[in-house]
């Protein structure tokens, strides 16, 4: 079964499409991607380009002119834009973003004890889900700050790159997660006594506090346990509820004007995983513009199959004086088949199962990608 | 350990490893701690439990047994353990206190799941240790150099207590000769720097770097001449031709006839298309050679695996454990 070619040109030029977002498995190509939409969209159909990467490969980051992470979006240098295109890049910073969040709710003091808290650093810095948070948060300001600009300034169109994590789904997951952890039950009950003068409980529930905070206590020592019992509150009382935070910027993702597209390799995890996001978008009635298939295999050459190459391979192998170079050859190009066929039955089981799902592939390049003509090439293929 | 970045084969490698070290009837017990049951998938059982239980078995009696840590699961062993808990630990779960211990006290997750590495080594049964070798499928390159630096980790967030002094003795097995990294890679550009960065931290936090495993390894299809030609773009088409010709691909193989310029044509595109797709691999195999070379310039010893093109299976992991035996690492 093969699947509707996705028009990538098409979606570029939509001026209705405000914000694409890239997804999918670790490792696939989301940066990669994202960037060279961000570039096609700024050369060939003049939008005012914003891409907001996530821990690009080194050289990719140096490329976009984002040697040092300063958190904000600068103007990439080398853009051959068209008439008002332009591009700016910027590399999330997730420590910074979640200060700066800090920073725009709380007093000047409670920001400082909030950002010395030891549990704090670990929020910010190492909590699975963070990233995700921050990302969103980031996704948020970028738009903010797009639609407050006078018209003919700013951006049109908004690029965002997801973290890279195992599975596709924890974009839309880890903010909840975050959210819905420092909502959660041991954190209400260790706040509690400061919202309500402390009255309000009972004898049980203060009994097995008093018991848990005293195992707590013994373990990790009694600065441990002050110092989250001052993050929880302060945390607390900047933000009223994280979780619903969260929300607000999650329905943001389901408005027209968002596109998604989920990116793959062409392997049965990372399909698995497109499968997956693919259904839960449709669930949550989130727009999806399409799938890409990156890093395929395909030859000039596919009416030679590769059993017939494999066999013409050993044939010659066998003969006197054999011919080595086509002998050679035809083993590359009997594995390249091999490949090209292991890939288009995975395709094509995942087109089965989503027959509506339009599809781009994007060949696999000898090469790593990290300057603006690689990203040019990628848009090209992705193109078709 | 076994780290490495993602989806190089550090399970396989890990796996292939434990397999290894128990040939010649050692007992040995392979963990994983990232809570994916890649172990279970791997040797194809149910889902681990948080309990030790045999999963191969290794030439001369040898045994591989295998663990999933978990690290709620270690917390509350470990509260019994130095608290005798009892009810107050189903206060502390049902409260969310585990959970949240777990996921945010700085460190405090990682310490618990080395810490239970820690005690598997060290566990006796009479005068002999339970386990002549632990192997950790360790989490990825990027965050192993944290994960393992538990000192650090717990630094602010006990000062001194139960978790303290049991941070102090896992470093010290970690840092002794008793240990050692080995880190999993392929010869991409990625994997290649994501291994010497590891290796730098790994350095610096004091931990022993074992091998450097270069995993998915394939063979060049040309010969070393043709393969400088192709690099340079010099691939002769007449003689691919000449090879196609003789490989009886002249004959068409559908019916119909076809005249002589028609078949000409067909052929000089065939060897065309063959040619470029040659001269992809040999850039390829190039840029193998250089993260290679990268490789060898780090000063460790370098092992290979090949990349067995039937995919990975109970068979395939005893024969990548041969290799690794033959090759040094265990
Ligand atoms: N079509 C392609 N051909 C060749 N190399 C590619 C292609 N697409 C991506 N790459 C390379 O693959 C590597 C991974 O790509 P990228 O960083 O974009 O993936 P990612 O999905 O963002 O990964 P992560 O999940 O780690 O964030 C990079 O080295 C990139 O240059
Ligand atoms: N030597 C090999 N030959 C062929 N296939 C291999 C080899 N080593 C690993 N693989 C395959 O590569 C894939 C990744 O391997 P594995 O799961 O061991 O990697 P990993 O580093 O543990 O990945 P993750 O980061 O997801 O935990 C698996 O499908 C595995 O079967
Ligand atoms: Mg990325
Ligand atoms: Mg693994």
């Amino acid at each position: 079964m093969s699947a509707p070619a996705l028009d990538i040109d098409a979606v570029l030029a939509d001026r209705a499409v405000q914000v694409m977002v890239c997804c999918g498995a670790g490792g696939v190509g989301k940066t990669t991607t994202s960037a060279a939409l961000a570039l096609r969209a700024a050369e060939r159909h003049g939008r005012r380009v914003v891409v907001l990467t996530i821990d690009p490969a080194r050289r990719l980051a140096q490329s976009l002119g984002l040697a040092e992470l300063d958190n904000s979006p600068r103007p990439v240098v080398g853009v051959e834009a068209a008439g008002e295109g332009r591009l700016d890049a910027m590399m999330l910073d997730m420590k910074r973003t979640f200060d700066e969040v800090i920073s725009a709710h709380a007093s000047p003091e409670k920001a400082e004890q909030i950002f010395a808290n030891p549990f704090y650093q670990a929020l910010s810095t190492s909590f699975a889900g963070t990233q995700e948070y921050m990302a969103m948060e980031k996704l948020g300001q970028l738009r903010a700050r797009a639609s407050g600009a006078r018209a003919g300034q700013g951006w049109d169109l908004i690029v965002v790159d997801t973290p890279p994590s195992r599975s596709a789904l924890d974009f839309l997951d880890a903010p909840q997660r975050l959210g819905s952890f420092l909502d959660g039950r041991l954190i209400r009950v260790l706040t509690a006594p400061a919202r309500v003068g402390g009255r309000a409980y009972l004898k049980v529930v203060s009994a097995a506090v008093g018991s848990a905070t005293g195992v707590m206590t013994k373990v990790l020592g009694a600065q441990v346990l002050r110092d989250l019992q001052t993050f929880v509150a302060a945390l607390d009382t900047v933000f009223g509820s994280f979780r619903a935070r969260a929300e607000r910027t999650y329905e943001m993702l389901q408005q027209p004007g968002t596109a998604f597209l989920v990116i793959a390799a062409p392997e049965a995890d990372a399909l698995r995983e497109a499968s997956y996001f693919v259904e839960r978008l449709r669930d949550e009635r989130m727009p999806l513009a399409g799938l890409v298939l990156n890093r395929v295999h395909r030859s000039a050459a596919s009416h030679l199959g590769a059993e017939r190459a494999a066999a013409a391979a050993e044939e010659l192998d066998d003969a006197e004086d054999p011919p080595s170079l086509t002998v050679g050859l035809l083993r590359v190009h009997a594995d390249l088949m091999r490949r090209h066929r292991r890939e288009q039955a995975l395709a094509s089981r995942f087109t089965g199962a989503h027959p509506d799902v339009a599809v781009a592939e994007v060949d696999a390049l000898a090469e790593d990608v990290h300057d603006l003509s690689g990203l040019r090439e990628i848009g090209e293929r992705l193109a078709g | 350990m076994v780290s490495g970045k993602g989806g190089t084969g550090k399970t396989t490698v890990a796996a292939a490893l434990a397999l290894a070290l128990a040939a010649g009837g050692r007992r040995v017990l392979l963990c994983e701690v990232e809570g994916r049951q890649g172990i279970a998938q791997l040797f194809d059982v149910p889902q681990l439990p948080y309990a030790e239980q045999r999963i191969a078995v290794a030439s001369g009696g040898g045994e591989v047994w295998a663990l999933a840590i978990e690290p709620k699961a270690a917390l509350l062993e470990y509260l019994e353990l130095f608290y005798h808990l009892g009810r107050a630990g189903k206060v502390l779960e049902r409260l969310g206190a585990i959970d949240f211990a777990t996921t945010i006290a700085p460190g405090l997750r990682d310490v618990l799941l080395i810490g239970k590495v820690y005690e598997a080594t060290r566990r006796r049964e009479g005068t002999a240790p339970r386990y002549d070798a632990v192997v950790l499928d360790a989490p990825p390159t990027g965050r192993i150099g944290q994960v393992l630096n538990v000192n650090e980790e717990v630094a602010g967030l006990a000062r001194v207590g139960p978790i303290r002094n049991q941070a102090g003795s896992i470093m010290n097995l970690l840092r002794s000769s008793a240990t050692a990294v080995h880190l999993v890679t392929v010869l991409e550009e990625m994997p290649v720097q994501e291994t010497c960065d590891a290796l730098a931290e790994l350095h610096r936090i004091g931990l022993p770097v074992g091998s450097i495993v270069v995993n998915m390894m394939r063979e060049p299809l040309l010969a070393p001449a043709e393969l400088a030609q192709a690099t340079r773009g010099k691939l002769p088409v007449t003689r691919v031709v000449a090879g196609l010709e003789a490989a009886g691909m002249g004959r068409r193989s559908g019916h119909g006839t076809e005249t002589a310029t028609a078949r000409t044509a067909r052929l000089r595109a065939t060897a065309q298309a063959l040619i470029a797709e040659g001269v992809q691999h040999a850039r390829r195999v190039a840029l193998e050679r250089e993260q290679r070379a990268v490789l060898e310039g780090l000063g460790r010893p370098v092992v290979e695996l090949p990349a067995l093109a039937e995919g990975i299976d109970l068979g395939a992991l005893y024969d990548l454990a041969e290799r690794l035996r033959a090759q040094g690492p265990a």
